[in-house]
């Protein structure tokens, strides 16, 4: 499975300070860290960021590329400050992600020319201005959107990542199985099969925090099971990495050494 | 409407690794496809042969092949500088055989000095095999790569038993290292996850399947390298994308197919031909399984897996 590592976010306080302040430091240390323990890709989100985004976007890119060598998940909702990271990317690692583009009309019209510029992949979020349809394949209505305005504008359907999106299974637990119904399904939109992401953590949100890991590991293997192409995590946490390496080795995705944790 | 070949994406790439040094250095591996299909991916490199020699007269070898070097096999030295002139071999494989404490024993020391002897005759890249026995190459190993240091040359081989040593001396003194595993795909990733935990760089690995003969078990490894291949090439699998070297001279000469007398068995034709199709056959079908250095010992059967490698482009 692929991982894209979530740690840089701007979310999290430590980063946050430092984006504001343009110290290079604490995010290449994070992106080293998160290269080291197995990150395919490394999310870079600095969040809506209306003001400065573009040259935020810039700077951040760079600074996570001048250290790691890995493609970007390039993480904003501003599709101005998502262009300047695009630009600024160094595709000799591999191509960028957008994240993301949705159901939703003006995001989609913003984002999806964006890959289509950039020879870009991009993650379809199955959501519309209504939220997060409750069934897989309302979620696939929506999915199928995304594929015909990616197909007018000539996107690839293998450079698309659809999101079925997670909901806290401590406030909706009926919803945890058609998250996993959803990958099934979006796999059969279309051949060769549809590639998919997550974002794990929120399976998790609410619930007590030492309930936090098990749930998400033990999530991601049912996701895995239907065939889930890549998700967003921390791959710092050993016992993550671990549960995805040992899953990958049971569905056969990677093949077997005594020591494949060590990989 | 118009047939289109369908077309494998591959998302990994096999490792390449130089050997030697100077103009006679050569390449091998690179390939980001399986072997030949060059409309799915780049073969950058063909596969490479190494006429192996060895530091004892090779009275065991069948007479056909034998009489090949008659006039220089009593001198390693001679037969090296033979192997690249008069043959023009891409690199030669010295098998250090008489340190086997079943043969001669052979001092480290002594295997030295007669590899540095060798390296300096030739220019084109040296594998210097030890005698497979666990214990003795690691002495043997040791002291050899010391001596070759700056040469550039591949130095195996490596079984789990012994990798650690072994692995230390090839990389204190810059040159490759073969790890072979006995037949066992699995294995052969464990090996060199081990390799790369001590420290070894992956980019330096040559995978050794462990060879074998047509009609002798030639399928097993067979199956074993296109494992290995589509590992590399399809899963990505860093600890699979080292070249792979097949030492099949020593596998192919031994069977009855290339020994048994024309006298005895007339209705399997010449003997000398016999022998050299044995062996350029076994090499034909480990090149297809993705074989990126081949050791062989009949001239003639390296010229009709030359052909053939280049035919296939």
């Amino acid at each position: 499975m692929i991982v894209i590592g979530e740690r840089i976010s701007i979310i999290a306080k430590k980063v946050r300070d430092a984006m504001m302040s343009r110290d290079k430091k604490p995010l290449q240390e994070l992106a080293l860290v998160q290269m080291k323990t197995g990150a395919n890709y490394l999310d870079l989100s600095i969040g809506p960021a209306e003001e400065g985004g573009e040259e935020l976007m810039d700077w951040g890119v760079k600074t996570l590329q001048e250290v790691a060598n890995l493609p970007l998940c390039i993480d904003t909702t501003n599709p101005k400050a998502m262009e300047a990271g695009l630009k600024a990317h160094n595709n000799k690692w591999g191509r960028p992600i957008i994240n993301s583009a949705s159901g939703e009309e003006e995001r989609l019209n913003n984002m999806m020319p964006l890959a289509a510029k950039y020879n870009a992949q991009i993650i379809g979020l199955t959501l519309t201005k209504q939220g997060i349809p409750p069934l897989a394949e309302e979620r696939c209505a929506i999915a199928a959107e995304i594929m015909a305005k990616a197909a007018e504008l000539g996107v690839p359907m293998e450079d698309i990542y659809l999101d079925p999106l997670i909901l806290p299974v401590a406030f909706s637990q009926d919803k945890c199985i058609e998250s996993i119904r959803a990958i099934r399904l979006f796999k059969e939109l279309n051949d060769p099969p549809m590639k998919t992401v997550v974002g794990l953590s929120n399976i998790s949100n609410g619930a007590p925090k030492e309930l936090r890991g098990l749930i998400n590991r033990t999530f991601l293997t049912l996701l895995m099971y239907e065939g889930l192409t890549s998700a967003i995590i921390d791959p710092t946490d050993k016992e993550m990495m671990a549960t995805v390496k040992t899953t990958d080795i049971l569905l056969q995705n990677t093949m077997y050494a005594h020591s494949y944790l060590e990989m | 409407m118009a047939f289109t070949i369908p077309k494998e994406n591959y998302n990994g790439k096999v490792y390449e690794v130089e050997l030697g040094v100077g103009d006679r250095a050569i390449k091998i591996g690179g390939e980001s496809t399986l072997p030949f299909l060059s409309f799915e991916g780049e073969m950058p490199n063909r596969p490479s042969i190494a006429i192996e020699i060895q530091d004892l007269p090779p009275n065991d070898w069948p007479d056909t092949v034998k009489k090949v070097y008659e006039k220089v096999s009593s001198n390693p030295v001679a037969w090296a500088k033979f192997c690249q002139d008069e043959l023009k071999a891409d690199a030669v494989a010295l098998r250090l055989i008489s340190t086997h404490p079943d043969q001669k024993d052979t001092k480290p020391e002594d295997a030295a000095k007669l590899v540095s002897e060798v390296l300096n005759v030739i220019s084109i890249p040296v594998i210097i095999l030890g005698s497979e026995h666990i214990e003795k190459d690691i002495a043997v190993l040791k002291t050899v790569a010391e001596t070759a240091k700056g040469k550039n040359c591949i130095i195996g081989k490596a079984q789990e038993e012994n990798h650690k040593t072994i692995a230390a001396v090839a990389m204190a003194n810059e040159h490759k290292l073969i790890a072979m595993s006995q037949l066992d795909v699995n294995l052969a990733k464990q090996l060199n996850i081990l390799l790369t935990q001590m420290g070894f760089v992956k980019e330096r690995i040559l995978t050794d399947p462990m060879s074998s003969a047509l009609g002798y078990g030639l399928e097993y490894t067979y199956s074993v390298m296109e494992r290995i291949r589509l590992a590399a090439l399809q899963q990505n699998d860093g600890a699979m994308q080292p070249p792979l070297v097949c030492d099949i001279g020593k596998n192919v000469w031994k069977t009855k197919e290339t020994i048994a007398a024309e006298a005895e068995l007339p209705e399997w034709g010449s003997l000398e031909e016999r022998g050299i199709i044995w062996e350029a056959m076994t090499a034909a079908g480990m090149i297809m399984a993705g074989a990126n250095l081949l050791v062989m010992r009949h001239p003639k059967a390296i010229e009709l897996t030359k052909k053939l490698i280049e035919e296939l482009r």
